[in-house]
């Protein structure tokens, strides 16, 4: 509900937001004109807002990945409009060939690209810090450390994309994007420019250019020390010293609060991590005895200001950081999320001071500990994904070839948990599947007789997977592509598709159906619905022993979508007590021990199976698979 | 009043967990706390642990992570996440409620993993606690119209518990602002059953 706070025109408002509505009220404020995306957590609730109070001084899009997106973005800018593009850390790889080229000839409206880092990967295949790419594209980083410093940030962001005539990065993390705090609202502005591409202006990008870039960071460096981005809070002299930028300054301002530490020891922010401001930090780095470092995942400020202090040749500080090994949580240093805990045992080991960690003693936590069963991800009741997977994992038994499972991205990546039946053999990143699928059926020459199959998601259709299609078509190769259409982004918040006939602002479009692109590129290709399993799986099972390139759809909408839809329940699913064997049937509890939806419960007293009926959506697979016939589905009018 | 208070609120993907926090920080809000939730909902969707941290402050704006052992309550809609919270996050003086009704992990329906016995669980939780209180909020927003409306029932447990120093017209307030006016009446009701459950059970 929160767009709607975002929205508001009175200014003076303290608005409870989540970090991403923030950014999306600070480009509201800031003057956006042109506002692009491809879904990723955890950085979707910025267009997820800001598409549902577009308008016409306001484009808004979910792109179909984040190269174009970036490239669209670029070219508002291009037009003297400010624009911003927004992705998870993932998608700047993607969008990475566009933003080292585009950075050299720069752009002219204010460009600003959000890219959100998910430390401990919590909902990512890997932990990655954007900073480096900023650096290797020569692009200057500002990092927010609270919800309302976020919404300032990019507002300034735009100030400083303007000023440089180049893009600026602003990298939030799981616990700025996902953390709600107090904003207060400015004014929103009233006026909109006019988009311009006079005659003889010209975005290029030329080797020579290199220097621009250079010289925008030079320049960036010179803007930032006179900035507001980075300051001090403490005792001035204080021997101890934490440099800190995002979230982590509010750890360490606790972490000293707690030690009882404010005065002797000194919090460092640097809202500016590239370029650095270098007097600022070389001023509070001069006097310091111990310099603690606190950011997300890797040592990027570490490295920089280690980096300074050698070149002017202070060695008198003993540095703590990820690169020393001292900061450093349960995963060790450079990997996992940042907290005030580590920072807590930080100080304390300097300042020598014995501090007991609240909480149960040892032994009590053991053996609650013993009592709590892991709780690993599952897929949804209902999911269509878990009947597709099941379909699979028959069909490869039948076909009896030991057949290779490519995965890929987006819910159905929990092919690599037990939910999805431990069925992927690889996993990387977006449309890595087809491509991995295409070079292991090359492999038969050297003794790999194993055939391949690769599943992948509708999204992932779009943004990834077509050439690697075409790449297999065309180089001869032999695998089934299945592609998992469950009619939505479904992962990062159900965002549309080309496929799904619907715009980012929910109005009709275009639809781009994935049968007619593979049509078109001459593949095989056949649609099947997961849940009518028994069809699925033949199918699966005869295209496999097909030559060639084959694509699979299997077709079923998102169980949360239908849920949405349909509001009340059509069917009702239940156990028939009577016929249910238990565990004299010789099914081993198919259907809550192997299968594993949520829906299906064991019902210890009676010894049978049961269903859960607050959680069961009434997909009704159970009922087809199960042996005994014991699962009764009823209409329900 | 002990500076911050930290509220950690556990359960599963899908229980309402967000609203939940979002409900009670606007209530804080109206109360003019400076507050800070940390969400952790990442695979929410697909059936994990979710988590969010409320921390309330008179002076002070805190980071979105609790410290171990830090919480002065956890609202548990689950009982084995409100466990695995308070393992983490509990001490001798936390004060947990929460809802008995279970959400198998998938690791215990396909038998890798032992769910523990309910009563055990909470009787261990109760000797280690200052306060457990159960509240059957799945069953009390069933009778209010939907099972649904669980976290609802929850919020008004909290505000029935006295536990924080915030009014139950503040979060009354909140609910008819954040709820979508057709499913408001059943979410006051889910509120005020919550409120009763609690202030029986802690009178």
């Amino acid at each position: 509900m929160g767009w709607k706070d975002v929205a508001l025109t009175k200014k003076g408002n303290a608005v409870l937001l989540n970090g991403n509505e923030a950014i999306a009220r600070g480009a509201l404020e800031a003057g956006v004109c042109y506002a692009s995306s491809y879904p990723g957590s955890p950085s979707s609730e910025v267009i997820d807002t800001l598409s549902k109070i577009s308008s016409s001084d306001l484009y808004v899009e979910w792109s179909i990945n984040e190269k174009v997106s970036l490239e669209g973005a670029a070219a508002a800018s291009f037009a003297g409009l400010r624009s911003m593009c927004v992705m998870k850390a993932d998608g700047l790889n993607v969008a990475f060939d566009f933003l080292t080229s585009m950075n050299l000839g720069g752009c002219k409206g204010g460009l600003v690209i959000v890219v959100a880092d998910d430390p401990l990967g919590h909902s990512s295949v890997k932990e990655y810090d954007s900073r480096y790419l900023a650096k290797a594209a020569m692009v200057p980083v500002l990092e927010p450390s609270t919800v309302n410093e976020a919404r300032d940030m990019v507002i300034q962001a735009f100030d400083l994309s303007e000023q440089l005539k180049g893009p600026v990065m602003l990298r939030s993390v799981t616990r700025v994007s996902h953390t709600r705090g107090l904003v207060t609202l400015n004014k929103l502005p009233k006026m909109r420019r006019k988009a311009e591409f006079p005659a003889g202006e010209c975005f290029l990008t030329k080797t020579i250019f290199h220097m621009k870039a250079r010289d925008r960071l030079d320049k960036a460096a010179v803007i930032i020390e006179e900035s507001g981005f980075n300051y001090y809070e403490g005792f001035e002299g204080a021997d101890t010293v934490i440099f800190c930028c995002g979230t982590s300054l509010l750890y360490a301002r606790e972490a000293i609060k707690t030690l009882g530490l404010q005065n002797e020891v000194k919090v460092v922010k640097v809202g500016t991590t590239l370029p650095l401001p270098e007097k600022f930090i070389l001023n509070h780095l001069q006097e310091a005895s111990n310099v603690i470092f606190a950011e997300e995942i890797r040592p990027f400020l570490e490295e920089s200001i280690m980096i300074l202090s050698s070149r002017h040749n202070l060695g008198k500080a003993r540095f703590y950081g990820k690169i020393t090994g001292d900061v450093m949580g349960l995963r060790g240093p450079a990997c996992g999320e940042m907290n005030a805990d580590i920072i807590i045992k930080v100080l304390a080991n300097i300042k020598n001071l014995y501090y007991r960690t609240p909480g149960y003693d040892p032994e009590v936590k053991e053996e609650l500990g013993t009592m709590i069963p892991p709780r690993e991800y599952a897929m949804c009741p209902g999911c269509p994904h878990r009947a597709s997977f099941w379909a699979v994992k028959t069909a490869i038994a039948v076909d009896g070839r030991d057949c290779i499972v490519a995965g890929d991205i987006g819910c159905y990546c929990l092919g690599a948990w037990d939910t999805g039946f431990n069925l992927f053999d690889t996993l990387h990143c977006m449309g890595a599947g087809p491509g991995i699928a295409s070079g292991l059926s090359k492999l038969g020459r050297f003794g790999l007789e194993r055939p391949t199959v690769t599943l992948v998601g509708d999204s992932t259709f779009y943004h990834a997977v077509i050439p690697g299609l075409i790449n297999g078509h065309y180089s001869g190769s032999d695998y089934l592509c299945i592609v998992l259409d469950n009619s939505v982004t479904a992962m990062t918040g159900h965002q549309p598709h080309p496929g799904t006939g619907i715009n980012t602002c929910g109005e009709p479009a275009t639809t781009v159906p994935i049968e007619k692109i593979v049509a078109g590129l001459g593949i095989p290709c056949k649609i099947a619905d997961p849940f009518d399993n028994k069809n699925a799986t033949e199918c699966i099972f005869e295209m496999l022993r097909k030559p060639g390139v084959k694509v699979l759809i299997l077709r079923q909408e998102c169980a949360l979508v239908q849920a949405r839809k349909q509001g009340k329940k059509k069917r009702r699913v239940y156990v028939d007590q009577t016929i249910c064997r238990g565990d004299t049937c010789g099914c081993g509890r198919f259907c809550t021990s192997v299968w594993g939806c949520p829906g299906n419960i064991w019902d210890p007293v009676n010894g049978k199976a049961a269903i859960d009926e607050a959680v069961c959506v009434g997909c009704g697979v159970c009922a087809a698979l199960c042996p005994a016939d014991a699962i009764v589905v009823e209409e329900v009018y | 009043m002990k500076e911050p208070l930290n509220v950690v609120i556990a359960g599963v993907g899908g229980q309402g967990n967000i609203l939940f926090s979002e409900i009670l920080a606007k209530a804080a809000s109206v109360e003019n706390f400076k507050v800070t939730v940390g969400e952790s909902y990442g695979m929410s969707q697909r059936g994990g642990s979710v988590s969010s941290h409320v921390r309330l402050s008179r002076e002070f704006l805190y980071g979105p992570i609790i410290p171990a052992g830090s919480a002065d309550v956890i609202v548990g809609f689950e009982p084995v996440e409100a466990a695995r919270a308070a393992l983490e996050f509990g001490s001798p003086d936390v004060k947990i409620i929460v809802n008995p009704r279970p959400v198998y992990p998938v690791g215990v329906l396909m038998r890798k993993d032992i769910y523990p016995e309910i009563i055990g669980l909470i009787k261990k939780l109760k000797e280690i606690s200052e306060q457990v209180v159960l509240i059957e909020s799945t069953e009390l927003a069933t009778k209010a119209g939907n099972p649904v409306a669980q976290n609802i029932v929850m919020v008004g447990a909290l505000a029935g518990s006295n536990y924080l120093p915030i009014a139950k017209e503040a979060f009354e307030e909140v609910i008819i602002n954040v709820v979508p006016p057709k499913a408001l009446e059943l979410n006051q009701k889910a509120f005020l059953m919550g409120i009763e459950a609690a202030q029986e059970l802690i009178a």
